[in-house]
């Protein structure tokens, strides 16, 4: 078969019939993914809340969204889970907050204790280099180096280069101080959100 | 030619990391780990498959003024609902490629082998290009990606090999990636020649 000529009506049949049908196609895929993609996202939070709070049988007795504003005046949303045990006793909270990191927004997810002790953390979207800042996940979890598990927030967590009690990442001290500034916030947020 | 050579070219004689030096982006940016760089891919081999088959099939009825921004559009459909796939059902290589999934579309090995092989061959033989090229890939990503991974983090496959004070940090930067990809290169002619 000889190859079509490179008239303008043979350009524009084509390439308009292509990008209809490879549109059609995506159409067709995103409609077989959205649930999936969704059920993931759910399941992906559900477990992070059970891990930040060290707690294989909880229920999320609410869920509300708050908005401070942060040093420098710029709003930010922070939701809080209000979780309580099997029993009805409450846990405390997870808290999702989001900072700027190293390579774009890192949103984390932490869990407070009643007293506003942090219980577990998990990171839920991060942008930060492989193998240096993404090593996040790990680092401050109990038997990483820079352990913030047990601690308060009620001094700010800082860096120790910044004077703070924290050991940051190698190599990796931004990634560092927008984990902890989330952390931060974060409790900031829970403590300023009504207790029940 | 057969389809065997056709896969055999694609690995060895023409391979696109240490030879053809075709998408270097990817190949210097997700080989931290071995397992990020076998990712990668076979990420791009899912998609070379797809594109060098469907451009293959519409050579003739693609005008030759307009055959790259076709090209592009079948390209970045592929990329798109590979990355939907990825999200549904694929989390965790989401969570580590999510970013340089998408930036398989200007992935210069796809347009250069739909327009120097699929543009050209059958539907099949364009096929088997796919798969070949796409293994000479994957071959190299999960080369770089062991070596960096080694020295860098002293594992491979997340497995810890060596203790973390023979770590070089190094290897993980992007620094490491060049310097890794050079002596692979210099090894890998060393053994042709």
């Amino acid at each position: 078969m000889k190859k079509l000529e490179s008239s303008l009506k043979n350009m524009v049949l084509v390439l308009t019939g292509v990008a209809v049908i490879m549109g059609a196609i995506l159409a067709l895929v995103n409609n077989m993914t959205s649930g999936p993609i969704e059920a993931q996202k759910e399941k992906a939070l559900a477990d992070g809340i059970k891990a930040v709070m060290v707690c294989d049988d909880l229920v999320v007795a609410k869920k509300e969204e708050v908005k401070q504003n942060d040093a420098k005046g710029k709003e930010m949303t922070f939701t809080i889970y209000q979780t309580k045990d099997a029993q009805g006793k409450d846990l405390g909270a997870a808290v999702e907050s989001t900072t700027g990191g190293f390579g774009g927004d890192l949103k984390v997810l932490v869990g407070f204790d009643i007293e506003g002790n942090i219980l577990g953390y998990t990171i839920l979207e991060h942008a930060e280099t492989p193998g240096l800042g993404a090593k996040a996940d790990k680092w401050f979890q109990k038997d990483g180096k820079g352990n913030i598990i047990g601690k308060s927030p009620k001094e700010p967590l800082t860096v120790s280069k910044d004077g703070g009690q924290v050991d940051a990442i190698t190599a990796s001290t931004i990634t560092s101080r927008a984990f902890l500034l989330a952390v931060n916030n974060a409790y900031k947020a829970y403590m300023a959100a009504p207790a029940e | 030619m057969n389809y065997i050579d056709i896969i055999k070219n694609g690995i060895v004689k023409e391979n696109p990391t240490f030879v053809l030096m075709l998408g270097m982006c990817p190949t210097l940016a997700t080989t931290t780990s071995a397992m990020n760089g076998m990712s990668m891919g076979l990420a791009t081999m899912a998609v070379l498959i797809c594109t060098n088959f469907v451009i293959s099939c519409l050579k003739n009825v693609t005008p030759d003024k307009v055959r790259i921004p076709v090209f592009i559009v079948v390209i970045a459909a592929f990329v798109t609902i590979l990355q939907m796939f990825i999200k549904a059902y694929l989390p965790d290589i989401d969570a580590s490629l999510g970013l340089f999934i998408p930036l398989i579309v200007v992935n210069c090995i796809i347009l250069g082998r739909a327009e120097a092989f699929a543009a050209k061959q059958s539907p099949v033989a364009s096929l088997f290009d796919g798969i070949g090229i796409g293994l000479g890939f994957t071959l190299g990503l999960t080369l770089l990606g062991i070596c960096r991974e080694l020295l860098g983090s002293g594992s491979i496959f997340g497995f810890t090999l060596l203790p973390e004070t023979y770590n070089i940090l190094l290897f993980v930067l992007p620094p490491g990636a060049f310097i890794t990809l050079g002596f692979l290169v210099a090894i890998v002619n060393k053994l042709k020649a």
